[in-house]
């Protein structure tokens, strides 16, 4: 699944790069296809991080910026669509940080390396009753999906939002977050398993729950 | 194995590591374990959900003030008129 969003990754990029190449040679033209076709995956990604609208806006314009004024610095062999997503994430995450007003409870927990011991293993198990394609048709349910994200704190939130739904490897989104790999990996598997419990209460069938995990070992 | 050894291990397995890779003992604890296989395909359907939707709407007005924004940006950085044929297409707008 992963696999398949990189390799979504790289076919966007083999035409992103054309328009880069164009736009490093002073094509203004080339240059707004590029945010075009960026701005989408770039406006979800920061608004998915920073859940207002007029903020997501101000990051996704300060993406752009730095876009413009690392043109001719950006090295052909890198992937575009992740360098922007790099970039974009740092932006959001300055005005986060702001909006969390720097406070050292924010930073610590956020730098904290954290292990596998204590993690809250699945309580309600049960299969789901229609496949994600299915549910991913009904109305209301991204509103489900974005207040199961919000729920979870933003060291939890980031991990998830990078690897899960943006498709970075795990080297990327510790590149991106400045952590180890070793912590994003904890990080994403506490993410996964909250949004499990919350997502399976929701949309798993109840005739067809099972034992706790724990119970049954 | 232990109930956090093997959800370790479940992290590994949906990013798509084989099996065999993962850990023989992942391997048999999974060919046995019903719940293990349920709570590996929720999983993976909670991540598949996530990647399904439609992108979010832009702010009205967002796309024009954006691309003012960048229009300005840019003639600072390379202090050059922008080039004939972005006028043409801005006129044709």
């Amino acid at each position: 699944m992963t696999h398949e969003l990189k390799e979504d990754n790289v076919k966007q990029d083999s035409a992103e790069m054309e328009l880069l190449r164009l736009a490093k040679r002073g094509d203004y033209a080339a240059f707004q296809q590029l945010v075009v076709q960026l701005q989408p995956r770039v406006y979800g990604l920061v608004l998915r991080i920073l859940r207002q609208p007029h903020d997501a806006e101000d990051a996704t314009q300060q993406t752009f910026v730095s876009l413009i004024e690392h043109l001719q610095d950006f090295r052909e062999e890198s992937s575009i669509v992740t360098w922007i997503l790099k970039v974009a994430t740092n932006a959001a995450l300055k005005i986060l940080r702001k909006k969390r007003g720097h406070t050292a409870a924010f930073v610590s927990s956020f730098a904290t390396e954290e292990q596998y011991r204590d993690l809250t293993l699945p309580e309600f198990i049960a299969p789901w009753s229609k496949t994600a394609e299915e549910i991913a048709e009904q109305a209301e349910v991204r509103e489900e999906l974005d207040r199961a994200l919000e729920s979870l704190e933003d060291r939890y939130r980031l991990v998830f939002i990078l690897r899960d739904i943006e498709g970075l490897s795990v080297k990327e989104t510790a590149e991106t977050l400045q952590l180890s790999e070793s912590n994003v990996k904890v990080r994403l598997l506490r993410a996964r398993l909250a949004l499990r419990e919350k997502l399976t209460k929701k949309f798993g069938d109840p005739r067809r729950a099972m034992q706790p995990i724990h119970v049954v070992h | 194995m232990k109930c956090e050894e093997l959800l370790a291990a479940l992290n590994d397995y949906v990013d798509g590591a084989a099996l065999n890779e993962v850990c023989a003992e992942f391997a048999q604890q999974l060919d046995g374990c019903s719940p293990c296989q349920v709570v590996v395909d929720n999983v993976q359907q909670t991540i598949s959900l996530y990647r399904a939707g439609e992108p979010f709407a832009m702010p009205t007005g967002f796309q024009e003030r954006l691309h003012e924004s960048l229009r300005a940006k840019w003639v600072e950085k390379f202090g050059a008129e922008l080039d004939s044929d972005t006028s043409k297409g801005d006129q044709s707008q």
